[in-house]
């Protein structure tokens, strides 16, 4: 990993669109250069997908998104690993984390209604074998995300012409 | 008895201030044509000023600023310059670089000294020398030197009477830098002259040569006889703060004190506080705009070459200066057909001197997909203008 890695890395985490041409240009270095780095990154994982940030409270269509602190009994040779796949596994959960605190995993997970996401706390994850508490949390309003803030407009408060 | 100054009245009115009111008729535009980071400034130095209000610190500081700051730039000047200046009696908090500008030339300046003014460059050198009462001679930088001052240049423009050589660099509006070797170049015309030097560095923690910043008061003998003005709004995008700094021998610096203290008082408390945290913590914040700047400087060249237009590689500041010579239209031609036609803000070569007729000004502190937005349109409109 050398330095053009890590700034292409910054770049794209911030603007995946951005082709290879012109990260070449930017980058002072050769598109080939850089679709090899990309491919290598890609296939080591270090870059594992292309995503859009959407404020999905901007739309019409409804979301539900809910943060669950789970404890769990780890088990004897595979500590955590196999009960966060259990629950990695589910496609309605977001993302699994392996926590400090109080806590041992911490899961978000997105629902279109408060019910369906109760539903899965209360049927599927609560009934996990090795699960001995849960705590869900509904995220009422998200401020910023992935480095985004949601709320502000792009503008540029700087006047149009200066020196 | 008549109502206003003459030497006032008599100043130009500013290419520049021409040109924003045509831009502010039109919402729309997109304008490449701001002197300004497009980063707010960190959060980190935002919230040592919040502190500063919470905590009260409210009042006036000393003339010269607060000696903490003083004694953080002095330490800077160390680690960046490796010289050495005295907190107590070389170093001035002005507000903003314009301010030292403005406070060495009326600190310094008898009736018509001359002050030589290479140009194109910042809009303000040439009116507060009129200001002070000097008489400005422009010499006029050439592409072909890269936009540099040559010391055949500055020889060729020295009378008995000059007395300040500007030395704007790295430049706006060009981002020409000077080496080390060439400011060497120029001590033996300077020190032949006598001549002082206002060194204008406000750009330089914005260089993309890989090697560091070089400033005049690094060469032998030069230090004596310069006032170096830097600041914070270019390299902590702290522009609206309105803080810089003067350093210098301690009998001009006193006699600018004396100048500052009577129009100014002090430069703003709220902003000292801050720039603390800046000179303290904002290396990397300083490095990773820098980085940015220089992968947007690399893309616009790109999209220059691709439309055919020559421009000078800048090494510094955040602005391409390309010359659009062969369409035989002046610069303020240009640019207003270009607003006009294709709505897009780019200011005139001529708004930094004479001698920026036939060129432009960009500025690529603005983001990647606005810059292509604008640069598309530009190459539109020089395809329309060739074919």
């Amino acid at each position: 990993m050398d330095s053009t890695d890590e700034r292409i890395l910054s770049i794209i985490e911030k603007n995946s669109r951005i082709d290879a041409k012109e990260l070449a240009v930017m980058l002072g270095t050769g598109e080939i250069d850089v679709m090899n780095k990309l491919q290598r990154m890609e296939e080591e994982g270090v870059i594992c997908g292309y995503h859009t940030m959407i404020d999905w409270d901007k739309t019409d269509i409804e979301k539900v998104t809910a943060l669950i602190e789970v404890r769990v009994t780890p088990q004897r040779g595979k500590g955590f690993d196999e009960i966060a796949e259990r629950i990695y596994k589910y496609p309605e959960v977001n993302s699994v984390y392996l926590i400090s605190g109080g806590f041992d995993l911490l899961v978000t997970l997105e629902g279109k209604t408060l019910k369906e996401v109760s539903m899965f706390v209360s049927d599927k994850l609560s009934t996990l074998d090795t699960i001995i508490a849960t705590s869900t949390h509904f995220i009422l309003k998200k401020y910023k995300d992935h480095g985004t803030i949601m709320e502000k407009p792009e503008e540029d408060g700087r006047e149009m012409i200066t020196p | 008895m008549t109502v206003l100054s003459d030497k006032t009245t008599g100043l130009k009115p500013s290419g520049i201030r021409k040109f924003f009111d045509i831009v502010s008729e039109m919402k729309d535009a997109i304008s490449l044509g701001v002197g300004e980071p497009d980063f707010e400034t960190p959060w980190h130095i935002r919230d040592e000023g919040i502190y500063s209000l919470e905590k009260g610190r409210t009042f006036y500081t000393s003339n010269s600023g607060l000696m903490e700051l003083r004694e953080e730039i002095a330490a800077h000047l160390k680690k960046t310059l490796g010289v050495e200046y005295d907190p107590k009696h070389e170093i001035l908090i002005t507000v903003g670089g314009s301010e030292g500008i403005d406070l060495m030339f009326r600190a310094m300046i008898n009736r018509d000294d001359e002050v030589l003014v290479p140009q194109p460059s910042y809009v303000s050198y040439e009116p507060c020398a009129i200001l002070a009462d000097a008489k400005p001679v422009i010499i006029e930088l050439k592409e072909r030197n890269g936009f540099r001052l040559t010391p055949e240049e500055l020889e060729a423009a020295c009378t008995p009477k000059s007395k300040i050589l500007v030395l704007p660099y790295p430049n706006n509006p060009t981002g020409a830098v000077m080496t080390e070797e060439d400011l060497k170049a120029l001590a033996p015309v300077i020190e032949k002259h006598d001549l002082y030097v206002l060194s204008d560095e406000i750009y330089g923690a914005l260089t993309y040569t890989g090697k560091p910043h070089a400033s005049i008061v690094q060469v032998p003998g030069m230090q004596e006889r310069t006032i170096l003005v830097d600041g914070f709004s270019k390299a902590y995008a702290m522009t609206g703060w309105r803080l810089g700094y003067a350093c210098g021998p301690k009998e001009i610096i006193s006699q600018m004190t004396k100048i500052h203290q009577y129009a100014i008082m002090c430069a703003p408390t709220t902003s000292q506080y801050a720039a603390i945290e800046a000179l303290k913590n904002g290396d990397p914040d300083v490095e990773m705009m820098r980085t940015s700047y220089n992968e947007r400087r690399r893309l616009v060249l790109q999209l220059l070459q691709e439309m055919g237009l020559p421009c000078f590689e800048p090494e510094g500041a955040f602005y391409v200066f390309p010359c659009i010579k062969e369409f035989g239209m002046t610069s303020e031609e240009f640019s207003t057909r270009l607003l006009e036609e294709k709505k897009v803000a780019i200011v005139p070569g001529t708004a930094f001197g004479d001698c920026g007729e036939g060129y432009l000004r960009i500025s690529y502190a603005y983001s990647v997909e606005k810059l292509r937005k604008a640069l598309q349109r530009l190459h539109e409109f020089v395809d329309e203008l060739r074919a």
